[in-house]
């Protein structure tokens, strides 16, 4: 680690001849289009560094990486963010990122840190679940479910709504959730299970959730969707003292996290800045904004929680786990053979 | 036919810029992606082909995606041919707004068509919100998303406005002695019809019947969306294979399987009209329409505006309507929900309360939008009107017809490979455009283009060379002959052609989505980032946005039907 900090530190000598007489650099910056920031954050990086922070949204994060690869030869970005573990393979695969030890890893705990050279450092997390509608469990006098097992029982007949794995972010998370808990021999079985206690499947999130989750009107009241939609049912309604009519199912095994990653495309015309903006995304200031403009979590111990993440998040103690390098590996059997089994 | 020099010389002046511009933005992108795809396979370039062919989902896609695409064509014309004989026969009080209101679909991004449909038939929606409250009912009773009649439903709403601009306009001056004429002889109403009036109107309707086959064959959103996950046409298999499982060879054989079908179809289109096309002397609405009198043709046309109003307007107000409600739920009656008025989600759009750097307020993405919409515009046009020219010099040269061709290619493309396609090829100063605002107002000419040019092409073709001549021996200066023939005739062709390039890059979401720099969005990306986010207040804000978008759409179509009275265009 001594020697992490040694080569950044190098890199901030090297980039010290900028001084504040001298118009800003252009530091050029490539995510997926769910990302946000708080404005006051980003400029006060830009004035502390004498920069001007050029963001370029590219699609979704699939698309998005695409155009990374495609491009990767001649980069139009110094910075790209957004590739998260389920992609996190075919990024470093392809070679678009540059290792960088940045002196903030230290400081991280060892989980999110999934590629060993540092090529793609981890930025935030957030956690796929199973949400379900309070209401409706008290009004039908009726437990909400515990675990995943507990969705084959037939008091659960005609209650789920999931989305496609092929087409939805968070259905691809729910499927690897199923294959780290049942193991990729026996998750389809559990499927089975699903498609016999009249599961629904639909193609996006808004979908699921705004059509057909209870919550908002349908009549399925468990979804698949985030651990952050409950404290966001709060923090996005009229009045926000309310509590949320929704919760999370946490069960071991249960949630699939979803971690971040931003690295410095290989090429990049701005490495001295591009370093001072990974190491920027990884401080307390931002890591403690994201979480209220992108719903995702801080990576970094030091960053604190909103108020109402204290109060409405839950956390699951042990999200079901499948490495990056299988997921790469058998995504196009394991969504196949979803497809197959669930759907025709 | 044998062709003059100065004729050929002519001819290539006036394709010079718009085949420039297809060359450059183009085909020059899809070839670069299309021939990086291929070689990313393992082994050789064949080989993606063969694997395709050999693999039984290419054949049930491609067969769904032609089997839908027929039946969603069939079904339009059903209600659209109707609709156009209204329109293009009878005179009655509202028919402006109605047909500036019939439009508005085919402008409207997916997901919010979606949205809308939602807010009608879906689980929550109106019709099923009622009906549960009626039969006192626990479940919604009607299933709408992940249906296929979803999908044929939302193809209707979309393209019904096609051909009820192309049919109806040109219908409507159509000589009605024509069909007199063949009942005096002792044809009655049926034979006069299907011998007389359809053979007259077919140029128009298979123009029609293609566009819309080739919107629906194209279709992503709607078969994402409303059609459900056991529902995929090549559009939606090429973006499951590009994104997702990152099969660039295999996407880019279904990218030319694609493209093939639409060809050949268009090829087969412009061979069809060339027997088809009858010369005609076209008639003036004065002529034409009449006012609605005997109580059959009133009925008859009560019945087809409710089905127009059922079909077309009805999701949209729905939306409208569901943007100032608010569903609350009452405890202990959790089913039950009452609904009350509010404005708050449209002064919720006007406000950042994360202060967020992308937050821009409606009147902003408004702005934004409408610079883009009049940059396709002027674009559109200026690529437009020679193509058109050349186009109405000579309709049967094969130069013609290939470019006729040509100019559709666009809008049988997979959105997904061409987005990376611009990535891969205009990467190069002068033309490093990856980055750029300009990819927008380009990508959006594409897909304006053909319908630009086939507004155009029968104003240009209507001055006739002999009229000219005319006037000047009859002593017109050529001033008088520029203010009173040809600005008249041209002029307003030209204003409606550029109120649809206006309209498409108003609601035009999946390439623009692909480009976009996040501190300027547009509208539809502006709802799209509003509706992916939890939250009453996101949603709500989403709705408000839509029905504002509504109503600027509605707003453009008011006045394409103000410059358009009397004047000829196949839109």
């Amino acid at each position: 680690m001594l020697v992490a900090i040694f080569i950044s530190a190098c890199g901030q000598v090297s980039s010290l001849p900028t001084t504040a007489t001298t118009s800003p650099r252009t530091l050029t910056v490539m995510t997926h289009d769910s990302f946000a920031a708080s404005e006051s954050v980003i400029s006060a990086f830009e004035k502390e560094n004498n920069v001007k922070v050029q963001f370029i949204a590219s699609g979704d994060a699939g698309t998005a990486l695409n155009k990374a690869i495609l491009s990767k030869d001649n980069p139009f970005a110094d910075v790209f963010y957004g590739v998260d573990n389920t992609f996190l393979s075919r990024a470093l695969n392809e070679g678009i990122f540059d290792p960088y030890n940045s002196p903030v890893l230290a400081s991280l705990s060892s989980p999110y840190k999934m590629d060993p050279q540092n090529r793609a450092l981890p930025v935030d997390w957030g956690d796929v679940c199973l949400n379900y509608d309070k209401l409706y469990f008290s009004d039908h006098n009726l437990l909400p479910p515990n675990d995943l097992e507990d969705l084959l029982k037939p008091e659960y007949k005609d209650l789920l709504v999931v989305e496609n794995p092929a087409t939805s972010s968070p259905g691809l998370a729910f499927l690897l959730a199923t294959i780290g808990h049942f193991g990729a021999d026996n998750y389809l079985d559990f499927w089975r299970g699903l498609v016999a206690n009249n599961v629904l499947v639909v193609n996006d999130w808004n979908t699921a959730y705004y059509s057909n989750f209870s919550r908002w009107g349908g009549d399925r009241p468990i979804v698949v969707s985030y651990s952050s939609s409950p404290p966001f049912e709060v923090i996005e309604s009229k009045s926000p003292d309310t509590i949320p009519q929704t919760a999370v199912i946490t069960s071991d095994g249960s949630c699939f996290r979803q971690i971040e990653f931003v690295g410095i495309l290989r090429g990049a015309k701005n490495q001295d800045l591009a370093k001072k903006w990974i190491d920027f995304m990884l401080s307390p200031a931002f890591q403690e904004d994201m979480p209220l403009q992108m719903y995702v979590f801080p990576v970094n111990p030091n960053a604190k929680l909103d108020k109402t993440f204290q109060k409405y998040l839950s956390i699951p103690e042990q999200p079901a786990y499948v490495s990056p390098e299988d997921i790469s590996a058998n995504r196009e059997t394991w969504i196949n053979a979803w497809t197959e089994a669930v759907l025709r | 036919m044998i062709l003059k020099r100065h004729k050929w010389a002519i001819f290539i002046l006036l394709w010079f810029p718009p085949l420039v511009f297809l060359l450059l933005f183009y085909f020059y992108p899809l070839g670069s992606i299309l021939k990086i795809s291929l070689e990313r396979s393992q082994h050789g370039l064949f080989s993606p082909f063969l694997d395709a062919f050999k693999s039984p989902i290419t054949w049930r896609v491609l067969s769904f995606t032609l089997w839908q695409a027929i039946l969603s064509t069939i079904l339009t014309l059903c209600l659209g041919l109707p609709g156009a004989y209204l329109f293009a026969h009878y005179n009655f009080h509202g028919k402006s707004l109605l047909q500036a209101l019939t439009s508005i679909p085919f402008l409207m991004p997916t997901m919010v068509v979606a949205v809308a449909f939602n807010a009608l038939v879906g689980p929550s929606g109106w019709i099923n919100l009622g009906l549960r409250q009626l039969l006192n009912l626990d479940r919604p009773p009607i299933q709408f998303t992940n249906t296929l009649a979803a999908i044929l439903i939302a193809h209707v709403f979309f393209n019904t406005a096609i051909v009820l601009r192309m049919v109806g306009d040109y219908w409507s001056h159509l000589d009605p002695h024509l069909g007199q004429a063949a009942q005096m002889l002792g044809a009655n109403r049926w034979q006069a019809i299907r011998r007389v009036i359809l053979p007259v109107l077919s140029p128009a309707i298979t123009a029609a019947a293609l566009l819309v086959f080739i919107f629906d064959f194209t279709s992503f959103g709607v078969i994402l969306i409303l059609g459900g996950p056991r529902f995929a046409t090549l559009e939606v298999e090429i973006y499951y294979q590009t994104i997702s499982l990152f099969n660039l060879p295999l996407a880019a054989v279904l990218c030319l399987l694609q493209l093939g079908c639409t060809l050949g179809l268009t090829l087969v289109y412009s061979r069809l009209t060339k027997r088809l096309t009858i010369p005609l002397a076209l008639k003036s609405h004065k002529i034409t329409q009449r006012r609605l009198t005997t109580p059959r043709s009133k009925m008859l046309a009560g019945v087809l505006i409710a089905f127009l109003m059922t079909l077309l307007i009805l999701p949209l107000a729905a939306l409208a309507i569901r943007s100032v409600t608010r569903l609350e739920r009452g405890f202990g009656q959790q089913m039950a929900t009452s609904p009350t008025f509010t404005l708050d989600y449209y002064r919720e759009l006007g406000t950042n309360h994360r202060e967020s750097i992308f937050f821009s307020s409606p009147s902003t993405s408004i702005g934004i939008s409408l610079g883009y919409a009049l940059a396709t515009t002027a674009l559109a046009l200026l690529l437009g009107f020679p193509a058109a020219l050349a186009l109405s010099r000579d309709a049967d040269s094969p130069v013609n017809q290939g470019m006729d061709a040509l100019l559709m290619l666009p809008l049988g493309t997979s959105a997904v490979t061409l987005g990376l396609g611009f990535i891969v090829a205009l990467d190069k100063p002068p033309l490093d455009l990856r980055a750029s605002w300009i990819l927008i107002p380009l990508a959006h000419t594409l897909v304006a283009f053909p319908f630009v040019v086939r507004n155009l092409a029968p104003a240009l073709r209507s001055i006739q060379p002999r009229v000219r001549q005319a006037a000047s021996v009859l002593g017109a200066s050529p001033i008088s002959i520029l203010r009173y023939m040809d600005i008249p005739l041209v002029g307003r062709a030209v204003l409606v052609a550029g109120a649809f390039a206006f309209t498409i890059s108003l609601g035009e979401f999946g390439a623009t989505s692909l480009i976009a720099r996040p501190e300027f969005p547009t509208v539809p990306v502006a709802i799209y980032r509003l509706i992916s986010r939890p939250g009453e207040l996101n949603y709500g804000q989403a709705l408000a946005l839509s029905t504002i978008l509504m109503l600027i759409a509605c707003a453009a179509m008011l006045f394409v039907d103000r410059l358009r009275i009397g004047e000829f265009g196949e839109f």
